[in-house]
């Protein structure tokens, strides 16, 4: 029997890139087939041009063994072949049954027919056991629901092969969860599924055999039962892959950031309660919780960003409580803002022009009383370029195009490049592959072997469970406990459930 | 004369009436924007078709084939604009102004090379009154367009709530890339539906010069288009919004004539009225308006 899906010889090239380099693929039915890679390896273009959102340079299609045609995602639909998007393609203010039907309307007359959708839909539902209010605004909704309204609005079309592009980006770990078991459940019932991620351990929940692409082209499909984590993330580097290890040292005695009895109102965001805690010098301090808990408050409170209304912030023994933004900088105050594209860079900025920020009116690259430095802010730029091995085409290009790796590897360049006594990390490798996390990571690291803090406030408790020293657990703008980070992870989900526990580690 | 005998049933008649151009623009300026396109230009639009109409009629004797004219000239600018601006992402207002510009322009020269001045033209036959008795107690004697204005409100409301082609209207307007992903034809839908806004914006230049003067005369407009597109704001983009709010612009207006006959006020200032109501309403005191509509040129791959 031929496979449900083939490809041959793929090829697309975009103005300077060559996305995918003839790959071969071969889809069977009923399997969950992982599509593995970093950042800019081609899956996503790959699934996009089977899904004819792109046309393909060269190479051929077949679906159960017949060559086909497709030249718009209206001909992707017809043959059954569905796909969810990275970034959702959901219309926030139609409700939610009118996105699943959307462009497959049942008409009675020239009018909608809406008892009939409402039928077929609440059917589906029950067939797959995914559960939506079909009135509710869809963009009300909170996104791991959006992904669900995507999900029935393929099975709506009767799609049989379902191509899931990086799903879990966007959800909390519990959505992550929850959607796996969706999916498996979808596997039972029939349908075959691509699962594009560059997560290792979500593949090895799901899929039964894996193809790992690199820079354009295929490195190989394996069956999940042979491989290893080790392996495919060799596969997908194309190197040895390190996990962080925290060296022997110990934390100083030596307190670079103090934080007592800190609280704030509950103006856009949640409000925080009496804070109290200390960073030392050479310690990294992990900030663990459920998203929405004050983490991003946490955050903006300590770089200056939210205003506080009781308490006191102390760097170095130095009071910042009211200190600016710039001063905190000044005083060696560094952040890795959580949303790199609308805190941490510019987008359409260059990558010189990004490096530069924050350093426009100082000496020595202000020369004189008005002007900028040009031919130094371009050694500065190429230096920095150099030695955070930022992958770009030059330092004129706006930021935009550069990949989220190296769109943090800037971020991480500006703010390290002054002398540096706190860092306050905020997800610093969300949304970054493998190689760009271990980057980040290893400069985290770095930072806490020389002797600097550093504040690590992330979703994924397994960075933070690897890479500090001692974990604060937020809840509800709290601090509900502290953990050691070898502590199980059975405590630290009844922290972040809001159960608190007698302190311990 | 007190200031409250100004308030009777002519006052209703005389806002319905005067609220008429205003509805026609917000009307059209929702379909365009309802697909994603802000037409800045419903001033010029309604000012050629007010001058189109005049001059078929002018030639032709019969103000059907004027009315007939006016649209056309509607659906020709609305194809331009949508070329320009779906077809070839050109920025909008760009555009928009562009119409605006040329149709102040453009219609005062042709005035002045068929007529002999720039500033009128002669009076023509106008479109004859539609007598429905019933109505004619409450809403006074009106030519075809009120009626059609209230059929209009009516279907517009309907297909773009009850029909798959409204439905697909305000996904591609809201979210192209959704619209495309979902297997819709999002630039034939901008176009379209660009098209058939202007379209019934030009019904309002024509109600202007064939339904309230008869003539043609130089920049009668006189911001009616750009009242349309506050209209449609004040609205929120729905056509029961926009008829609402076209009255309150025709309130302001009728009012104004009212008041200007009565003297209590310097005309200039009383002729302010309109233009201040439009301030206000743009100015946010109505409440938060967020447009259903993404307004960038969506480019395929």
């Amino acid at each position: 029997m031929p496979p449900l899906l083939e490809v041959r010889g793929l090829t697309k090239s975009f103005p300077g890139v060559l996305a995918n380099d003839h790959i071969d693929l071969e889809i069977e039915e009923g399997e969950i087939h992982g599509l593995l890679g970093e950042n800019g390896a081609g899956k996503s273009v790959l699934m996009s041009t089977i899904y004819s959102l792109y046309r393909p340079d060269e190479g051929r299609i077949f679906l159960r063994g017949r060559e086909v045609h497709m030249v718009s995602p209206a001909s992707a639909i017809r043959c059954g072949v569905g796909m969810v998007h990275q970034h959702l393609t959901v219309v926030p203010h139609l409700r939610v049954w009118e996105n699943i039907v959307l462009g497959e309307e049942p008409r009675r007359g020239v009018f909608l027919a809406r008892r009939e959708a409402f039928r077929r839909i609440e059917a589906l539902c029950r067939e797959t056991g995914l559960q939506l209010d079909l009135h509710a605004w869809t963009g009300e909704l909170p996104i791991g629901l959006q992904q669900r309204v995507e999900i029935l609005k393929m099975l709506y079309r009767g799609a049989s092969l379902l191509i899931f592009d990086e799903p879990t980006t966007v959800l909390t770990p519990q959505e992550v969860d929850q959607l796996i078991a969706y999916l498996l459940r979808l596997k039972e019932g029939g349908k075959t599924i691509i699962f594009i991620s560059h997560k290792l351990r979500e593949v090895f929940a799901l899929c039964d055999r894996v193809t790992v692409l690199r820079r354009g082209r295929k490195v190989g499909t394996i069956v999940i039962a042979d491989a290893s984590e080790e392996k495919l993330a060799e596969m997908m580097v194309g190197r040895k892959v390190f996990s962080p290890k925290r060296g022997e040292e110990k934390p100083k005695e030596t307190v670079v950031l103090a934080v007592e009895h800190v609280s704030t109102l509950p103006e856009r965001g949640k409000a925080l309660h009496g804070l109290n805690f200390v960073v030392h010098n050479g310690e990294i301090v992990g900030v663990a919780g459920v998203e929405g808990n004050g983490q991003t408050e946490l955050a903006e409170v300590l770089v200056g960003l939210r205003k506080v209304r009781q308490g006191k912030i102390s760097l170095r023994g130095e009071d910042i409580t009211f200190a600016s933004p710039k001063e905190r900088i000044k005083k060696g105050l560094a952040h890795i803002p959580e949303d790199r594209h609308r805190r941490g860079t510019v987008l359409d900025f260059t990558v010189t022009e990004n490096l530069l920020l924050g350093f426009e009116d100082e000496p020595p690259i202000r020369r004189g009383r008005w002007t900028i430095d040009l031919p130094l802010l371009r050694r500065f730029a190429l230096s920095r370029v150099g030695e955070f091995e930022i992958a770009t085409p030059g330092v004129d290009v706006p930021v935009r195009i550069l990949s989220g790796g190296n769109q943090q590897k800037v971020v991480l360049a500006r703010e390290l490049s002054r002398p540096v006594s706190l860092l306050v990390a905020c997800q610093p490798t969300r949304g970054l592959d493998v190689a760009a996390t271990e980057y980040v990571h290893r400069k985290l690291l770095d930072l806490r072997k020389e002797g600097k803090g550093v504040i690590l406030i992330s979703a994924d408790l397994d960075e933070i469970r690897a890479l500090s020293d001692r974990v604060l657990v937020l809840y509800e703008g709290r601090i509900i406990g502290e953990l050691a980070p070898q502590s199980d992870e059975y405590q630290f989900g009844l922290l972040m459930g809001g159960k608190s526990l007698v302190a311990q580690g | 004369m007190s200031l409250f005998s100004i308030l009777n049933l002519s006052l209703f008649q005389a806002t319905v009436r005067m609220s008429m151009p205003v509805l026609f623009a917000a009307l059209g300026g929702m379909f365009c924007e309802r697909v994603g396109i802000v037409n800045i230009g419903l001033e010029g639009i309604m000012l050629n078709s007010a001058f189109f109409a005049v001059f078929a009629t002018y030639l032709s004797g019969n103000p059907w084939i004027g009315l007939l004219l006016g649209v056309l000239s509607g659906v020709g600018w609305g194809l331009v604009i949508a070329f320009l601006t779906v077809k070839y992402y050109g920025n909008q207002i760009v555009v928009g102004t562009g119409v605006n510009v040329f149709g102040l322009g453009f219609s005062a020269f042709m005035c002045q090379r068929i007529w002999g001045s720039r500033g009128a033209s002669e009076s023509v036959v106008g479109l004859p009154l539609l007598r429905i008795p019933a109505l004619e107690r409450v809403l006074g004697e009106n030519t075809v367009f009120v009626y059609l204005a209230f059929l209009l409100i009516f279907l517009s409301h309907l297909f773009l709530f009850s029909t798959h082609w409204g439905l697909r209207i305000r996904a591609v307007g809201e979210s192209p890339q959704s619209a495309d992903a979902a297997g819709i034809n999002v630039h034939g839908y901008k176009i379209v539906f660009v098209v058939v806004g202007s379209a019934i914006t030009s019904l309002g230049g024509v109600f202007l010069s064939l339904a309230h003067l008869n003539f043609f005369a130089w920049g009668m407009t006189s911001g009616r288009g750009f009242m349309g597109l506050a209209a449609m704001i004040f609205g929120k983009w729905t056509p029961l919004g926009c008829f609402l709010a076209s009255l309150l612009f025709g309130f302001t207006d009728a009012l104004q004539m009212r008041l200007q006959a009565l003297g209590i006020l310097p005309a200039q200032i009383i002729l302010l009225f309109p233009y201040v109501v439009t301030i206000l309403v743009l100015s946010g005191l109505v409440g938060k308006a967020i447009p259903p509509s993404d307004y960038k040129p969506y480019e395929k791959r």
